[in-house]
């Protein structure tokens, strides 16, 4: 055939042969050379997703479970799959408003027809229940399981704290742990053992389809890491006394501190006014901690570990032991009380007077000249050491005690409370410009001076042990991790002899067998203790009551402060007795039943 | 020639285009299984599935490329105004009577199977100006010629256009390569490239500095054709031409084209795109493809394939399931049959002695080519989204079938080769 344009006849072959060759080269860089595609494939079809691991739970002393987990459920809508919806219907049976059912649904279909979005948040396993059964007339509504804490007893919420999501700060701090949205434990033991509790989170590798649907795990599982639930703790709590403590000081603004002497266990920890721990779990969280928050009484404080009150006569006790210790007084001393104590100008009003015949004494009737002399003595007895010198030995002294000091409790946010020092007055008064006279009322427990209630039943606890004491602490065991609660078996030896401490103790016991405290005796049981009333500038006295029982055999320390409610001896010594009698007999005898009765119903605190 | 009937029915039957023809069919399945496989169903027999469903396709196909096979040679020559009109007959019908998929009204609905009869448009287009331009008197210098042999091709075109199907309308240009070949003078395909050229460039820069450069370029060309005085006339006109064209670019761009249509090539030139899902298609497609690395990630385990990131993957996106699966080794192998097959039809063309059998052989190559240059270079990034599918390998009866009697009635012509001269 004829062919005209037979020079041609190679122009296709060319381009053909051209253009492979542009799109294998092509294939060769996408494919072989550019490796962003590999990991843009991945940033495609691989999620990673944390497997939360149970967080440890919390156990009282006797066993009894205090913190629990509990499931809880979420509904997650996936709009795209919702049809047919019976808006009423549904709105019924989850117990929603049409509003807000409305405008949540309207959210999710702008975040996503295909991936779920939260619907509703915390809904209880009872109500669940209910909704569960009924769930599937309501296609593209689901309902996911989460973890909550739960308090079965709904006490000591400042003790065991609660869990909250992560703040960004404590993300940052995290190396990398938390992310958005996890729970961290805030506050109380919650927060302290959080590494303990928390337990560790794990990691699964799944696919993920177009739509971010779930397609499977990621070569098997080979890369998946399983989580390790978190470690229970046994705690030295007793819930029981917890609770008669709550319900003691309902009403009233205070702190209960009890402490095991012989172990430094914290029995209890009141700190009132309480609130239901429960509150702060589940769907009304956010506003049950707004209303906390806003409330005059400051239901969130902490007032056993953060408090500071002047400990008042409470702090007589610790003034004779240092004193005795460093000789500035006997046992023997007498003292004649005119009713005041006089200096000068200064009037000390003592509620006592009287010939006191020797230092037991002077504790039995809270002789404050007494202890005003006393204390001026001990700062001032060497004529060769000055009053600064003094008063910061005296203040080394209380160190011991942990006045002024952390006691160093398992418990976050503990207060130092405070001891004046040397320095202190220098700056207040100039060098010169003080003595022995000007802080006088330091030996009453008035004045600078501020203990926390856990630095006085801590006090209590090394005079009930005649001259040591464990660090008080709230975790008995870290269940496999018996590190974490190693410290608390070291005995803290106060440098101060027990033939000192039996003379205080002696005075002790008589306070509460025919001294202030003689209407709170303890039926059964011998008891030392003593009262306080502390000065308060801004109101009525707080009354105060530290003490032990038995008294020769020591169960139970104990630390009471109702705060604007008088004399140690109305309130502070019936609850501490109360308190310790539950204890250790168990149960409150007839007798008593008016005192309780009485205590249970005072109304003391004023918004 | 009498002996004719008594030959054996493969005697002159080309196995090599048969064999590359059978390949790439097989290669096919195997990437629509991949691409649409469905762990519930997993027999690749199964109609409920594309891959089920293609397998009959293939089957019918097989039949088709008997009967082809057994028609005898004279009929296409013979018939081929017949089949164009017969065939352009059905295309207008389905004005009338067709369904509309994915927003292109150009289906027929038989039972529960769709024909795409436009689809068929391309075998019937090539057979009526392979006649056309084979008839003894038919100069290409005569403009008349040109005018019909265009019309030939853009009437189908066109009619595809109105149905929505602008990308198979687009496919009809490769007859350009065909009258090219056999004397289309070479200034239409430079004025061709010269316009696409000044389109994509003009969309791109700024339209008064491309005016400038312009200016400077026809300038330097004055200057050193000055003597030639016709020459002058030509670059002044042609200057003035582009000019015009380049101011109303954005114009036609804006106005001519659809939203969706903008988008796509503002995708490939890399502009800002408002909507988010206007690239999607493209770069999931370009990451399942380059995520299949030198050896891929083996059959069935190609995980964008598998979750479906990539739209339309059975069908015009089926390049990346073999890209993701087997790789730059296996996405290099179907190009390199298609190279094959390719050049074996220019080959057997080359070696026609019956005009008509040459010219369509010249249409049947480029038409895959043209297929396999937007289809594999939008998958690739190279080419914007235009939806027409990868002869032999895409999902879809319609497509299949067409090219298998587009490249059977071939392999018949050239079966016959020796025995006729028309």
């Amino acid at each position: 055939m004829t062919d005209l344009f037979q020079q041609r006849r190679y122009t296709l072959q060319y381009a053909i042969i051209v253009i492979v060759a542009i799109y294998v080269a092509r294939l060769f860089y996408i494919q072989v050379i550019d490796k962003d595609y590999k990991q843009l494939a991945n940033a495609n079809v691989l999620r990673q997703v944390t497997v939360f691991p149970a967080r440890g739970l919390v156990y009282d002393r006797n066993g009894k479970l205090i913190i629990d987990n509990q499931k809880e459920y979420d509904l997650w809508v996936i709009p795209g799959q919702v049809k047919h919806l019976d808006t009423l219907g549904f709105c019924d049976l989850v117990g929603i408003s049409d509003t807000l059912f409305r405008e949540t649904l309207t959210k999710a279909y702008q975040h996503s027809r295909f991936i779920p979005s939260l619907f509703v948040k915390g809904i209880s396993v009872e109500i669940y229940a209910a909704i569960q059964d009924e769930l599937y007339l309501f296609p593209g509504f689901y309902g996911q399981v989460r973890s909550v804490r739960a308090y079965p007893h709904h006490s000591a919420a400042h003790l065991l704290g609660y869990i909250s999501e992560v703040t960004p700060k404590q993300i940052a701090n995290s190396n990398g742990y938390y992310r958005q949205g996890d729970y961290i434990g805030t506050g109380g033991l919650e927060q302290w053992y959080e590494q303990s509790l928390r337990g560790v989170k794990g990691t699964r590798f799944v696919l993920v389809d177009v739509h971010n649907r779930e397609q499977g795990s990621f070569n098997a599982g080979e890369f998946d890491t399983a989580a390790i639930p978190g470690k229970n703790i046994i705690s030295t709590l007793d819930i029981d006394l917890q609770q008669y403590g709550e319900l003691l000081m309902q009403g009233k603004t205070g702190s209960i501190v009890a402490i095991e002497p012989r172990t430094g266990e914290i029995l209890c920890m009141v700190s009132s006014p309480a609130y239901d721990p429960s509150l702060l779990t589940g769907q009304n969280r956010g506003k049950n901690f707004r209303a906390l928050l806003v409330d005059t009484l400051n239901p969130l404080f902490v007032r056993p570990l953060k408090a500071a009150y002047p400990p008042g006569s409470t702090y007589k006790p610790t003034l004779a032991l240092v004193g005795l210790q460093q000789g500035a007084i006997h046992e023997n001393s007498t003292y004649a009380c005119p009713g005041a104590y006089y200096s000068g100008n200064l009037r000390v009003k003592c509620g006592h007077s009287g010939f006191v015949d020797d230092l037991p004494q002077a504790i039995q009737h809270s002789c404050n000249s007494f202890f005003c002399s006393f204390f001026r003595k001990t700062i001032d007895q060497d004529s060769l050491r000055s009053v600064a010198k003094g008063l910061d030995d005296w203040k080394a002294m209380l160190a011991t005690f942990r006045i002024g000091e952390k006691t160093g409790i398992d418990l976050p946010n503990e207060g130092y409370g405070f001891v004046p020092s040397s320095k202190y007055y220098n700056k207040l008064y100039g060098e010169k410009g003080w003595s022995s006279l000007t802080v006088v009322s330091l030996g009453i427990g008035q004045g600078e001076i501020g203990e926390t209630p856990l630095q006085m039943a801590n006090v209590t606890t090394a005079i009930a042990n005649r001259g040591y004491f464990y660090t008080p602490h709230v975790a008995r065991q870290v269940v496999g991790e018996d590190s974490s609660t190693a410290k608390f078996k070291v005995r803290k030896v106060i440098p101060i002899s027990r033939y000192n401490f039996d003379v205080v103790v002696q005075g002790l016991k008589q306070v509460v067998e025919s001294g202030t405290a003689a209407g709170s005796k303890i039926p059964g049981n011998t008891m030392a203790g003593k009262t306080g009333t502390a000065e308060n500038p801004h109101g009525n006295d707080h009354s105060l009551f530290v003490a032990f029982a038995p008294a020769d055999n020591p169960k139970i320390a104990i630390a009471v402060i109702v705060e604007n409610a008088g004399w140690g001896a109305s309130y502070g010594a019936p609850i501490a007795s109360l308190m310790m009698e539950k204890f250790l007999n168990d149960t409150i005898s007839a007798a008593r039943k008016p005192v309780e009765t009485r205590m249970i119903e005072a109304k003391l605190a004023m918004k | 020639m009498m002996h004719q009937h008594n030959r054996p029915l493969n005697q002159g039957i080309d196995g090599v285009l048969i064999s590359l023809y059978i390949v790439m069919v097989l290669i096919g399945w195997i990437a629509i299984f991949a691409a649409t496989y469905d762990e519930t169903q997993p027999s690749i027999f199964d109609i409920d599935r594309a891959y089920g469903r293609q397998f009959l396709w293939i089957i019918g196909g097989a039949l088709l490329a008997g009967i082809v096979l057994l028609t005898d040679s004279k009929f296409y020559p013979a018939f081929a105004y017949i089949i164009y009109g017969t065939v352009m007959l059905m295309v207008c019908a389905v004005f009338l009577f067709g369904t509309t998929v994915k927003g292109d009204k150009n289906w027929f609905d038989i039972g529960s199977f769709q024909l795409q009869p436009s689809e068929f448009a391309k075998f019937a287009a090539n057979l009526a100006i392979a006649k056309y331009l084979s008839g003894l008197t038919i100069n290409m210098k005569d403009v008349k010629v040109r005018i019909v042999a265009t019309f030939l091709f853009m009437f189908p075109a066109v009619l595809i256009a109105l149905q929505g199907d602008t990308g198979s309308a687009l496919i009809y240009i490769s007859f350009f390569l065909v009258l090219f070949r056999f004397g289309l003078p070479a200034s239409y395909l430079a004025i061709g490239l010269y316009v696409i050229a000044l389109s994509i460039v003009s969309l791109v820069l700024d339209k008064y500095i491309l005016i400038l450069v312009l200016l400077g370029i026809g300038g330097v060309l004055l200057f050193l054709s000055r003597k030639n005085r016709s020459l002058v006339f030509i670059m002044v006109t042609a200057f003035i031409l582009s000019s015009g064209y380049v101011l109303t670019t954005d114009f036609v761009f804006n106005s001519v084209l659809e939203p969706h249509q903008q988008q796509r090539i503002n995708v490939l030139l890399g502009k800002e795109v408002k909507v988010k899902d206007a690239d999607y298609n493209v770069r999931q497609s370009m990451i399942a493809i380059g995520s299949g690395g030198v050896l891929g990630k083996g059959f069935l385990k190609g995980t964008l394939t598998k979750y479906n990131f990539v739209p339309e993957q059975s069908t015009d996106f089926i390049f990346c399931t073999i890209g993701e699966e087997y790789g730059f080794w296996g996405s290099t192998v179907v190009l390199i049959l298609f190279l094959a097959m390719l050049l074996r039809i220019l080959h057997i063309a080359q070696r026609q002695r019956s005009r008509f059998s040459m010219i369509y052989a010249y249409g049947v190559a480029s038409l895959i080519f043209f297929h396999l240059l937007i289809n594999v270079g939008m998958t690739i990034g190279l080419m914007p989204v235009i939806g027409i599918p990868l002869p032999f390998i895409s999902y879809g009866g319609s497509s299949l079938w067409s090219f298998t009697i587009l490249l059977f009635i071939l392999i018949k012509l050239d079966g016959d080769r020796l025995a006729v001269l028309r």
